[in-house]
């Protein structure tokens, strides 16, 4: 088990900077992982304080996602930064398949430029040789950027490493409670608080374009929902009903919300259309609905119910709520779904009375295998390009319980890796995690 | 048994104004009773018997079941217990009393589960509360029902004694008379 201690770069923005640290535990990848080695870079830039160390980003993208198996610093030898320099043997025997190496040339004023080569150690062949323009302070997102096309190149599907995460933090501070909801990189780099309350916060969801998020506060006493801008900061009141105002999910094209919502008197799901605010009803039931997802195709709404007695996944049609239909049938507590982006299969909280883990399910053939191993996991969400899935869980550190996030890699539909890396923050409990989708190029 | 406290309520304080009354109309006795003079004002004024939940009195006096203001349940279930039948009664009896006495009814749940499922949840308990005490005298606008789910555990702990103490509905009094 690998351990990294990482302290907070100062982030620039309105928000406010965490002042919290991070502890990523990473365990040792599985059977399936593609083993290679990144060779640090040279860094032959005039400014002589390096900034960001890129290879090292790189290294622990490539290791947390689960699908790469790196070779250690400490067995990395030779360390060649141009491909004319690899002794393509001392790889072999290293049983490495491939090597990533490169240089960092240019100053903060200018800008920076990064040269990366990726080579399949067996053929020789050169996979990728790119150069990648940074401005100073943002060599970082260049190495997640960097990262992400070595995962396409080899995986044949996007990587991940340039979303960001959502989650809320629970504080003590002084005699109060501090609830914040915070937007941190996929690598738990760069928190920002977007919201900060002495009531609870929960059920953060991205908006498609990865701009918004919509969130549950109970700042006004009762709880209500909120869409908030992350650039601007500017947030609206969206719904403030009598009773409960919960789980929003965006539509896939952005322009809806589900929720849930109990102003006739019962838990029920509605559709809002953001720009006119109008809602529309697609639940009837005196049993609890709550908890919408959207298919990715937007046609159905998958939602928990407990209309037959305990909670289980139901499905409706999106726009008009016509033919509810179970999904889940295995098992007494069913809860929360969330697509995965194929529409292949979903994940939610499977549990009993004292268990609660999190499964996937197969929507082909109905399969339900759990991938986290309890008491107490929820709230997962499945990386944009759906390699991983992301959940809240509890460890206890000398008698006392703290919140924690966890991810597991998906290897495709049938399996799913057999251990999880965490993210634990230092202080205070952390929980509600969501994946944001594929972020628009900003750098 | 509200009607016959309270006559005798009135009786009592009938034959107490009849007795002054007599003071005035009757020549001072020259060696007045000191009993009576000494009659201290609790008796006077008394305070209505304990099991009078019409009375603000009673409210928040020790003894009284109206300071009993939390019901629990049982795991994932919203049905009140048995026990918690005369607790209710009287936070009804207060209200129908009390037409300007305005309650809210927290719902709670244990953190098992998820905290969506848990809202409803705790909104379900925080309704079954709402309409049993609505059907027992007190009237729909003085009663309203917010769910915190499992967002504000009464214990902070992972076994079932303390998951116990969180499936609940606190019954608050906003305003009390």
């Amino acid at each position: 088990m690998k351990r990294w201690l990482m302290a907070w770069l100062l982030a620039v923005g309105t928000a406010a900077v965490a002042d919290d640290e991070v502890v990523i535990v990473i365990d040792q990848a599985g059977e399936a992982a593609v083993p290679i080695a990144v060779v640090p870079f040279a860094w032959s830039s005039s400014t002589a304080v390096r900034e960001t160390d890129v290879s090292q980003v790189v290294t622990n993208d490539l290791s947390r996602s689960g699908q790469f198996r790196t070779l250690p610093l400490e067995d990395i030898i030779e360390r060649p930064t141009r491909v004319a320099d690899v002794n393509y043997g001392t790889w072999r025997r290293l049983n490495v398949d491939y090597i990533v190496l490169g240089e960092v040339t240019g100053d903060a004023v200018i800008g920076y430029l990064v040269r990366m080569d990726l080579l399949n150690v067996t053929t020789g062949d050169s996979l990728l040789s790119l150069e990648f323009r940074s401005r100073a302070g943002g060599l970082r997102y260049t190495a997640h950027h960097i990262a992400d096309t070595v995962y396409e190149a080899l995986l044949d599907v996007p990587g991940f490493f340039r979303t960001r995460l959502a989650y809320v933090t629970k504080a003590r501070k002084g005699d109060k409670d501090e609830y914040s909801l915070m937007v941190a990189d996929a690598d738990g780099f760069e928190p920002r608080a977007a919201v900060r309350s002495s009531e609870p916060l929960l059920s953060p969801a991205w908006s498609p374009d990865a701009s918004m998020l919509a969130y549950v506060s109970f700042e006004q006493g009762n709880s209500s929902i909120y869409t908030q801008e992350l650039a601007s900061g500017q947030r609206q009141l969206v719904a403030s009903y009598k009773g409960i105002n919960g789980a929003p999910s965006f539509s896939p094209d952005g322009s809806r919300l589900a929720l849930a919502l109990s102003r006739s008197g019962n838990l029920e799901i509605y559709v809002m259309e953001l720009a006119s605010r109008r809602t529309t009803k697609l639940t009837n039931h005196f049993g609890i609905d709550t908890e919408p997802a959207w298919g990715p195709e937007g046609r159905y709404i998958y939602f928990t119910s407990d209309r037959g007695g305990r909670p289980q996944i139901y499905r409706v049609e999106a726009r008009t709520g016509a033919q509810p239909e179970r999904v889940t049938r295995d098992g007494e507590y069913n809860a929360r779904a969330s697509m995965a982006p194929d529409n292949s299969q979903m994940v939610l909280v499977h549990g009993n009375d004292n268990s609660y883990k999190i499964a996937l399910l197969d929507l082909d053939n109905n399969l339900l295998r759990t991938i986290s191993d309890g008491p107490l996991d929820e709230s997962p969400s499945f990386a944009p390009n759906g390699r991983m899935v992301l959940y809240a869980s509890q460890r206890t550190v000398s008698g006392r319980r703290q919140g924690v996030l966890s991810a597991v890699p998906i290897y495709g539909a049938a399996s799913a890796g057999q251990t999880a890396h965490q993210l634990i923050f230092a202080e205070g409990d952390i929980r509600e995690p969501a994946w944001s989708p594929l972020r628009q190029v900003n750098n | 048994m509200k009607n016959l406290t309270r006559l005798i309520l009135l009786a009592a304080v009938a034959a107490i104004l009849a007795a002054c009354g007599g003071t005035q109309t009757q020549p001072e006795p020259a060696d007045p009773e000191p009993v009576q003079r000494d009659r201290p004002p609790v008796e006077a004024n008394p305070l209505p018997p304990i099991d009078d939940h019409t009375k603000k009195e009673n409210l928040n006096r020790e003894g009284s079941l109206l300071t009993r203001r939390i019901i629990y349940f049982d795991f994932d279930q919203s049905r009140v217990k048995p026990e918690y039948q005369d607790v209710l009664n009287a936070h009804a009896t207060y209200l129908g009393a009390n037409a300007g006495a305005r309650v809210t009814l927290e719902g709670h749940a244990d953190e098992r589960g998820t905290r969506e499922y848990n809202l409803g949840l705790g909104e379900r308990r925080g309704n079954t509360v709402s309409d049993l005490v609505d059907a027992q005298g007190a009237s729909a606008s003085q009663l309203s029902v917010v769910s915190y789910g499992e967002e504000r555990p009464a214990s902070n702990c992972s076994d079932e004694s303390c998951w116990g103490s969180n499936r609940r509905v606190e019954i608050i009094y906003t305003r009390e008379q």
